[in-house]
């Protein structure tokens, strides 16, 4: 690259020796005061992957807990505090920062940009959501004030009313669970707002809407849902501290409030949140997919069209969680109708991922393992979410261990499975040095198993009538060997999760040099060094086709003679 | 794209501003906001089990709506002075938005100082109480932000820092204020006309 027009330039040392305590501070201080949107993105994901720790082990010690009946390995309270906290955990500090943050590095190097519209912003979003996460831990020291040891929040994640009310859930755990929230609510508004205005104003010359990669198209989708989803929870989130500090009556049924409109205020975040997790997720499958196969994606309009459609139809769909607090049948009809068209565009989705795969020459390496995983299981996910769709079944079902199935299915078939995959694609690029194939293969093998133990026999619990958030249950329901062998599944997939994070430590300090492009891939990111420079691109790109790469490699026969 | 020949002089390249942008996204995050508060203070019209009741206590603010929704046409003229270069005059249209908005907000504490003391009507009176503190609050919370920023770039035309250079930026933040403008509309009809 042009960076190289000074080879003199390093080997003459003039900088005084310093102290290495001064070195530490400095290289410390340098990625705090950082606005560069890969330091930010790193950040995003590092931050992401020791909450992912923190919550698997509260995750773990829900399934000792319920491993078998009449344990008492938790006590009552702090398994409260456990489910609570692992889905709040999950969903609002890995989720959401490390799917933002691995859009934060990919989406400025995919267009062919210097770095995001406002570098500023980016690092008080990421401080702001850093913040709310350590707001809602230090709720374990400090949720019940002075107290000795305090509490965390034990509303569950959905904090349904009136248990959050002033007189069910004294102390301030409540209070640390709605302000962390809102506080990091406003950096994913930040990174959202960021996101949608780099990709929208900082395109490289070429880079029309219709020759983004997909993963950039589907970060933009869900950057505009996230402004229309988040700031709902944050409102909701206001006005429940509203009544829990000054007396309102928002939810207080006893005043004329109602319980049942923080439920709609609560899902009318709640589900749109789930695309704002899986849309990313699809974006990072569209980019390795082809990749792997060898072939361009199938069907890159029917894509952005579908991802676009998903957004729009998930945003009508809410009630869907509140089959059993009883609506009227024309609403029932409605949202049962609106759940089913989730579908057709996930359909779509699906159909193009295999139709990318059919005829390819297939690498199986570790990032296409994942994501072939990906679409079987979420394919299930989706299954399974018709199924649940349907009023009667629903009612059935609703709060059972099927619906956790169902959902872990997709957070964790789909979600987390992807974000593993993009770890794997994208960690070349990061560090300039490969993941360890063999490390990662234990790694996928362990957790797919571990994974199918766990939620595959959750249905048939859930089937057998097991409700959530139970703390324990009587020996003689015939839930016992099931629970043990859930609690099997979810140790092995923490194994595979230990084997995964000492594989990014180990690769770092001794994997294999990576180079610019290990995967052969097509996308504008592949062009510059592993590590990136800082300036991203030493020369402004232009681009001519959706796989600008393919067009630089193959002079005699480029994509742009076929698009358009 | 049929096969047109690679160089680099291709057709002209233009990009949406990213600011306008930015500006329009956080608009969009905004009105989320502010649907939620709407649709909660509709749902819980009426639902209210003690007084006093918004017939018995509401005045309509005609004054106040007036001055908020002139300023949104004064903070316009000062978008079109500095546009062509006209310092002063911007100055001065701006100087007039700012004491727009400032009657507006004094207005809205004349009103609250009215249903506290008077009236007796707080957050945790009643529903109403709650729900109309909440949505106007948070209205007025909005103007006072947005007074701020006025005042700051005021502040910044009187020194001298702010030029006609900047008229881009001086459109972007006017989005806002806009914005503002527009949801009073809403929040009108919603607490003084439906609501009363």
């Amino acid at each position: 690259m042009a960076d190289q027009t000074l080879p003199i330039a390093g080997t003459l040392d003039v900088t005084p020796r310093r102290h290495s305590r001064a070195m530490v501070l400095e290289w410390l201080h340098g990625w705090v005061v950082t606005v560069d949107h890969k330091r930010l993105g790193i950040l995003y994901v590092v931050y992401s992957i020791f909450f992912l720790l923190v919550a698997g082990a509260e995750a773990l010690a829900i399934r000792i807990q319920l491993a078998w009946p009449n344990n008492h390995f938790l006590s009552p309270e702090l398994y409260n505090e456990m489910f609570t906290m692992h889905g709040t955990t999950m969903v609002f500090l890995v989720g959401m920062p490390i799917l933002f943050g691995i859009g934060n590095y990919l989406v400025p190097l995919m267009i062919g940009a210097r770095d995001m519209a406002f570098p500023r912003l980016n690092a008080f979003s990421f401080w702001m959501t850093a913040f709310g996460g350590l707001l809602i831990y230090y709720s374990f020291i400090g949720g019940f004030g002075l107290y000795g040891m305090g509490a965390a929040p034990d509303v569950g994640w959905w904090a349904y009313a009136p248990l959050t009310a002033k007189a069910f859930s004294p102390g301030h755990a409540t209070d640390y669970w709605a302000l962390a929230l809102i506080v990091s609510g406003f950096g994913t508004l930040g990174a959202a707002i960021n996101i949608i205005a780099t990709t929208l104003s900082m395109r490289c010359r070429g880079m029309s809407l219709l020759r983004m990669p997909l993963f950039v198209w589907l970060m933009l989708v869900t950057s505009g849902l996230t402004l229309i989803t988040i700031t709902p929870l944050t409102a909701a989130q206001i006005m429940l501290t509203i009544d829990r500090y000054l007396g309102g009556h928002f939810f207080d049924t006893q005043a004329g409030g109602s319980a049942v409109v923080w439920m709609h205020f609560f899902w009318i975040f709640g589900h749109p949140e789930v695309y704002v997790l899986v849309l990313p997720a699809f974006g990072i499958a569209s980019e390795i997919i082809p990749v792997f196969s060898r072939k361009a994606i199938f069907g890159y309009p029917a894509m952005v069209a579908a991802s676009v459609g998903i957004a729009f139809v998930s945003l009508g769909v809410w009630a869907h969680h509140m089959f059993t607090v009883g609506m009227t049948s024309v609403g029932n009809a409605f949202f049962v109708l609106s759940t089913m068209l989730v579908g057709i565009p996930t359909g779509i989705k699906i159909f193009n991922w295999v139709a990318t795969l059919w005829g390819g020459k297939i690498r199986f390496r570790v990032p296409m393992l994942f994501c072939i995983a990906f679409i079987f299981q979420f394919l299930i996910a989706g299954l399974t979410g018709i199924m649940l769709s349907v009023a009667p079944w629903d009612w059935q079902l609703h709060n059972s261990y099927f619906v956790i199935a169902h959902f872990h299915y997709v957070l964790v078939g789909a979600i987390i499975f992807n974000i593993f995959a993009a770890i794997y694609y994208w960690y070349p690029k990061v560090t300039g040095k490969m993941l360890s194939e063999t490390l990662g293969r234990w790694h996928f093998w362990l957790f797919f198993i571990g994974f199918h133990v766990t939620f595959d026999t959750m249905h048939f619990v859930g089937f057998l009538g097991m409700p959530r958030s139970i703390y324990t249950y009587a020996p003689d329901r015939g839930w016992s060997h099931l629970n043990l062998v859930i609690s099997i599944g979810g140790m092995i997939q923490g194994i595979a999760v230990l084997i995964f994070a000492w594989n990014l430590v180990r690769s770092y300090l001794r994997g294999k040099e990576a180079g610019n492009d290990p995967w052969d891939a097509w996308t504008l990111e592949w062009a510059v060094p592993s590590p990136p420079p800082v300036y991203n691109f030493a020369a402004d790109p232009t681009v001519y086709s959706r796989r600008p790469l393919w067009d630089l490699k193959h002079p005699e026969d480029p994509d742009w003679k076929y698009e358009g | 794209m049929s096969a047109i020949p690679i160089s680099p002089v291709a057709e002209p390249w233009r990009l949406p501003s990213r600011g306008r942008v930015a500006m329009l996204s956080l608009i969009t995050g905004e009105c989320a906001i502010f649907t939620i508060f709407v649709v909660a203070y509709i749902y819980y019209i009426g639902k209210s089990l003690t007084g006093p009741t918004p017939q018995q206590v509401l005045d309509v603010p005609i004054l106040n709506t007036i001055c908020l929704l002139s300023s949104s046409v004064t903070i316009w003229l000062a978008e079109r002075q500095i546009e062509r270069g006209k310092m002063r005059g911007f100055a001065a249209w701006w100087a007039l938005t700012i004491a727009l908005g400032a009657i507006f907000i004094a207005g809205t504490g004349m009103e609250w100082h009215k249903l506290i003391y008077v009236d007796g009507l707080t957050i945790r009176t009643n529903l109403f109480g709650t729900t109309f503190y909440s949505l106007v609050g948070l209205h007025a919370t909005h103007v006072v932000v947005g007074l701020i920023g006025l005042s700051l770039i005021l502040i910044f035309t009187l020194t001298g820092h702010v030029r006609e250079e900047h008229s881009e930026r001086i459109q972007v933040f006017a989005l806002y204020w806009h914005f503002v403008d527009a949801v009073w509309v809403v929040v009108f009809t919603v607490v003084y006309i439906v609501g009363r």
